[in-house]
């Protein structure tokens, strides 16, 4: 009897042991965007005040004066809008190109499919500060310096080696009977992809464009390097230079636009969390 | 068709049935290299273009800043000004440094973290979401919020500390000493890529299946041992995985570095990114970088031949 209860008070200290370091991980990814919050809430007397006194965990005060101000003063919506531009963009070339790529690599029985796919893998390993350079000088000579179209192109570096891996390894899963049947039933090959193919593999594609996106709203190498001028910025990049030219630091102004490029993110990864999780494990092996 | 060509193929591609007709089995390839060709050119466009630029250009003098000056071949000047450079050989030391520390922690926390969320309980979801959400972020959100964090006056970090002990209360942590530098660089790298660890090792664990476990319990195996004796060889796949992912992305570190400090104070937090961006551009001396970029490729190209040799036997 006292054994039994012994073990069960055993079971339930282990319990809240567990749940306390739940608790702790929670707050150690979550409590720092709550002070994001908090402090873009803050007015610019509260922040030159700085933390201390009443001003602590819980602000004296709630202003979204930070917020007019990005979008009045300091035209953040420019370079959102920039952003979205480029990462929708990006995607869609991913989404057109990358399957396209993983379904020959995955049913089409070409030569090399080994070297194909050991050379898309080192291309997404390479580094990405190795490829400025160059092309710098050549969109320099090709006079589209300080311009966020190439940067489409350019960022496919990050999300057309994993969209490619991901989607043929679905394709390699989607049984073949389905596209023998619709070969035997006289379809070319163009016609089975579009029809029978491409409806299948939709769930796959998804994921692919869901992770292509993140990686291109995420970049700063590039646009760093690349841009120039303040209205041709990406928003991260545009956050890295905000009151760099001031005394004081306005920390409310900065977390503000922290929060407004951090909220597409978050919402992708409370609708999509499963897809992005499996996307990212099958990406990288399987 | 070379004899051996269609063994390999079917290595790389199991459970493939034999194919029909020979002239469809011809047309598909065409088709086949139609369909591969644009994802090849553009991959080959933004890395095979600037890797050939970049050894060309590290042979010769190519500086924007003396336009007048005629790109001269200069033989390996460029590369022993690297090696013999105290900048550079201080940027691989911190790399270097920054890598082995990085990686220790990210895997040790990450595996903790993927076997607390590998278990059932209520809450599990949110437990997930809320690791991912830091891993989603840019960098350049997750540097930001952590210089924020770390600022004396917007943070918490000496609002906290400053509660415990009134010393640690308004200190300079980014851009500081050597020391504080490092720290806010390292938390939030952590930060950001511990739940990237933690996403792929949990993918590992899931795959192990429970009657392993069931039979070492039956054999009288302790949680430790079975820990030590079960999981860690089944995880080795998704470990080594993780392990190169990151060791590539921390030896190629840039975004953090740029935002906290700028490599600052003076040079100690500088790495070879860091110094392959600024070389590029704002020196805007292109032979030195294409130097330096071509020691970036090395390094990233022996890491990833190790991933690929170890993903071939799989696929």
């Amino acid at each position: 009897m006292t054994a039994i209860a012994r073990q069960a008070r055993r079971g339930a200290t282990r319990q809240v042991l567990f749940y306390l370091a739940v608790l702790l991980i929670v707050v150690v990814a979550l409590f720092p965007f709550y002070w994001i919050l908090r402090t873009s809430l803050e007015s610019n007397n509260q922040v030159a005040a700085g933390v201390g006194g009443s001003n602590g965990v819980i602000p004296s005060h709630l202003s979204v004066s930070a917020y007019a101000n990005i979008f009045s003063q300091q035209h953040f919506l420019t370079p959102l809008v920039n952003s979205i531009i480029v990462a929708l963009g990006t995607t869609v070339v991913t989404i057109i190109v990358g399957p396209l790529a993983g379904y020959a690599l995955a049913r089409l029985n070409i030569r090399g499919t080994g070297a194909i796919l050991a050379f898309i893998l080192l291309a997404g390993f390479f580094p990405v500060l190795a490829m400025i350079g160059p092309l710098f000088l050549l969109l320099k000579d090709l006079n589209i310096l300080d311009n966020i179209y190439p940067l489409i192109i350019v960022y496919l570096v990050y999300t057309l080696p994993l969209s490619t891996w991901l989607l043929k390894n679905f394709f390699e899963q989607i049984p073949r009977e389905l596209e023998e049947a619709a070969l035997v039933d006289g379809a070319t090959r163009l016609q089975t992809l579009r029809r029978v193919i491409i409806p299948v593999a939709l769930p796959g594609v998804f994921t692919a464009a869901i992770l292509s996106f993140i990686l291109a709203w995420n970049d700063f190498a590039f646009a760093v390097s690349f841009l120039r001028t303040t209205s041709h910025f990406t928003a991260p990049l545009s956050i890295a230079t905000f009151g760099q030219s001031q005394f004081q630091v306005f920390y409310n102004l900065i977390d503000a636009a922290v929060v407004v490029v951090s909220i597409p993110i978050a919402l992708l990864v409370l609708f999509a969390q499963r897809r992005i999780v499996s996307g990212l494990t099958a990406g990288s092996f399987r | 068709m070379a004899t051996n060509a269609p063994a390999r193929v079917r290595l790389i591609l199991p459970g493939r049935p034999p194919r029909g007709a020979d002239s469809r089995s011809a047309a598909d390839r065409r088709f086949g290299y139609l369909m591969v060709a644009p994802a090849v050119i553009l991959l080959l466009a933004v890395t095979a273009y600037p890797l050939i630029a970049n050894l060309w250009d590290s042979f010769h003098f190519d500086n924007l800043s003396y336009a007048g000056l005629p790109h001269k071949f200069v033989g390996g000047h460029n590369y022993a000004a690297m090696f013999t450079s105290g900048q550079w050989i201080a940027a691989l030391e911190h790399t270097l440094l920054f890598t082995a520390a990085t990686i220790v922690f990210d895997v040790v926390v990450g595996l903790g973290l993927a076997m607390m969320m590998h278990r059932k309980f209520r809450g599990r979801a949110f437990l997930r979401a809320s690791v991912l959400i830091p891993w989603a972020v840019p960098t350049v959100v997750s540097a930001m919020l952590w210089k924020t964090m770390f600022d004396p006056r917007a943070g918490f970090v000496d609002y906290f500390l400053g509660a415990i002990h009134p010393a640690w209360a308004n200190l300079t942590w980014v851009n500081a000493s050597v020391w504080r530098a490092w720290t806010v660089i390292f938390v939030a790298d952590s930060w950001k890529n511990v739940p990237f660890v933690a996403i792929i090792l949990l993918a590992g664990l899931q795959i192990i299946p429970n009657e392993v476990y069931e039979a070492a319990r039956i054999d009288g195996a302790s949680p430790w041992q079975a820990f030590r004796r079960v999981t860690l060889p089944m995880l080795r796949p998704a470990l080594s995985v993780a392990l190169i992912f990151r060791t590539l992305q921390a030896l190629l570190v840039f975004d953090v570095i740029y935002i906290l400090g700028g490599g600052g104070p003076g040079t100690s937090t500088e790495t070879l990114s860091f110094l392959n961006y600024q070389t590029f551009i704002i020196n805007t001396d292109f032979g030195y970088g294409g130097a330096i970029s071509m020691m970036l490729v090395v390094i990233a190209l022996v890491i990833s031949a190790g991933y690929v040799r170890f993903l071939r036997p799989q696929t």
